[in-house]
């Protein structure tokens, strides 16, 4: 493997006196915004050689703002909040207007992301619903579902790249996917295996596969079986550690429709191989776990992997924001059948910022560039290199 | 949470309280770097008290925290601290839980990684008490609910030993 490392390029102070929880950068990679305990959401901007705040945008919420999130176009920032609420504010030249506020989670909203096709907007709140809005081309906004398929907390939503589904992960340690039919969003897959709060999720670029990362140290890989057709209609479930398959009775109709042919796939669990035949879509096919330390029971670690973001599309990696205050890259082995696929890690700055990283994501547009955000209020940007023999 | 009506646990035993901290020739010797060691935690959280008015005792006569369950390394900034309820079902211990939180990262720099959990064994709900203390984000909106901090201030209020 290649030597490969990461380089600060820069550090600076984003939520002085405050916890910076996200940051976000627009699809051109030109801005950022960022968010945190200090109620506020700051824009940022490359100025010369240095990242400067373009501007603040207060007044939008009561409490935390936990997660920001840029439209598809650019156009567009959401912002969600632990005041319940999330905002739509609008880009007019240098500044941000607030459009409209969606009201109707009962307590903090989580994360807001929107579809690809910017027409959908998805929020997650710790009253254990999913919400799903519909935006015309007027900018207004309409709930379309509300889905309780959790039973705690839903910590973090995430669309697929191509098609309309959607994925939620949980404090309940589970992860929903739903897809739109006749007319509603039904949960069609629930992922099991993590045993504690999964935080974040990714889809891969393809869509193919999907990484979840969680409260018990792990970061799981799960693939999804054939797209094509009807999409994911997935009844499987990876029951624990011990490669137990259970399918989910009340979604074998809607499964058994969904295809034609019989598929057989040998999966890895924690080293444990099971077969399954047909009906399954999303399995576990990979889980590293020995890269994240875990210590004596007096002094473990109370915090956990965080976030983790896009695989990188002009890289191929996937990176890491951890509770241990560490940044770590992970390659793809491409000797690895893509079936039971490992990971190596490439990079790892074990001190990345002097406390929690809470988030880290890829530039969209510059290779390697990663920009990362912690409880300290920094906001870190690093390249990510690999030497060429 | 006990307010008012009757008492969760009318007759708490009392512990005796830990004598003052013996102070060493090195204590006073401003050159030299003291480590945060265990028995300083433990003195961050000795005085705390629950607020209940007809016990205004301190966690540490209440035998809540000892100072055997405070684990401090301070080269690699962690703490964790195993607190114990003083009955299997009571109803403060998330509270006792967030309020030891609290006082421990208000005192304590901020490279510090601290770890609150009940003492194995002893509550009934204590694998759904250390999974809400160890989620930071429902901490982080537990503090900004108003009159939930009022209450763990009150508990953070020193008690005039």
């Amino acid at each position: 493997m290649k030597d490969a490392r990461l380089v600060l390029a820069e550090r600076f102070n984003a939520h002085p006196d405050s916890r910076c929880w996200h940051v976000a950068w627009n699809p051109a990679g030109t801005l950022m915004a960022s968010c945190g305990g200090d109620r506020a959401i700051r824009i940022w901007g490359k100025e010369g050689d240095a990242w400067k705040c373009l501007s603040v945008l207060q007044d939008g919420h009561q409490r935390t703002v936990r997660r920001v999130a840029w439209s598809p176009c650019g156009t567009y920032l959401a912002s969600a909040s632990f005041d319940a609420t999330t905002c739509i504010w609008k880009k007019k030249q240098d500044d941000f207007e607030c459009l409209t506020t969606l009201e109707g989670h009962e307590n903090e909203v989580k994360c807001v992301t929107w579809a690809p096709s910017g027409n959908l907007l998805a929020t997650c709140s710790r009253d254990k619903s999913v919400w799903v809005w519909e935006v015309d081309e007027e900018d207004e906004y309409e709930c379309v579902t509300v889905i309780n398929s959790h039973t705690q907390d839903v910590k973090h939503v995430v669309w697929h790249p191509t098609q309309e589904l959607l994925a939620s992960a949980s404090y309940d340690n589970n992860i929903c996917v739903y897809k739109e039919e006749d007319d509603d969003w039904e949960c069609k897959a629930t992922l099991e295996g993590h045993t504690s709060t999964v935080w974040s999720l990714t889809f891969d670029p393809s869509g193919q596969r999907l990484a979840s990362c969680s409260d018990d140290r792990t970061v799981k890989i799960w693939k999804c079986q054939n797209l094509e057709g009807s999409g994911v209609c997935s009844c499987a479930t990876v029951e624990d550690a011990f490669g137990v398959s259970r399918y989910s009775p009340s979604l074998t109709v809607t499964s058994m429709c969904c295809f034609n042919r019989r598929h057989v796939l040998e999966v890895c669990v924690h080293s444990v191989r099971v077969s399954w035949t047909d009906r399954v879509r999303y399995c576990l096919v990979s889980a590293l776990h020995p890269f994240f330390n875990s210590q004596s029971i007096y002094v473990t670690i109370t915090a956990c992997l965080q976030c983790l973001r896009t695989q990188c599309q002009l890289t191929g990696a996937l990176v890491t924001a951890c509770g241990d205050d560490g940044v770590r890259v992970f390659k793809e082995d491409v000797t690895a059948d893509p079936d039971q696929p490992t990971f190596s890690l490439a990079a790892h700055v074990s001190k990345a910022h002097s406390q929690d990283v809470n988030c880290v994501v890829w530039n969209p547009k510059e290779a390697g560039l990663l920009a990362s955000c912690s409880d300290n209020g920094e906001i870190a940007l690093w390249r990510y290199q690999e030497d060429d023999e | 949470m006990s307010g008012s009506g009757a008492l969760e646990n009318a007759n708490p035993l009392i512990f005796q309280r830990s004598g003052a901290r013996l102070l060493t020739a090195t204590d006073e010797d401003e050159d030299v770097h003291d480590p945060i060691d265990d028995r300083e935690i433990f003195d961050i959280l000795v005085a705390m008290s629950i607020n209940d008015p007809e016990h205004p005792l301190s966690l540490e006569e209440l035998n809540v925290v000892e100072q055997v369950r405070v684990q401090v390394n301070d080269t690699d900034s962690t703490v964790g601290i195993e607190f114990t309820p003083t009955i299997p079902h009571c109803s403060m211990a998330t509270l006792i839980g967030l309020s030891i939180k609290v006082k421990l990262l208000r005192s304590l720099p901020d490279r510090f990684k601290i770890d609150v959990h009940i003492t194995p064994g002893t509550h009934a709900s204590e694998d759904a008490v250390n999974k809400q203390l160890a989620d930071k984000e429902r901490v982080a909106a537990a503090l900004e609910n108003s009159q939930l901090l009022e209450v763990v201030n009150q508990c953070l209020s020193t008690k005039s030993l």
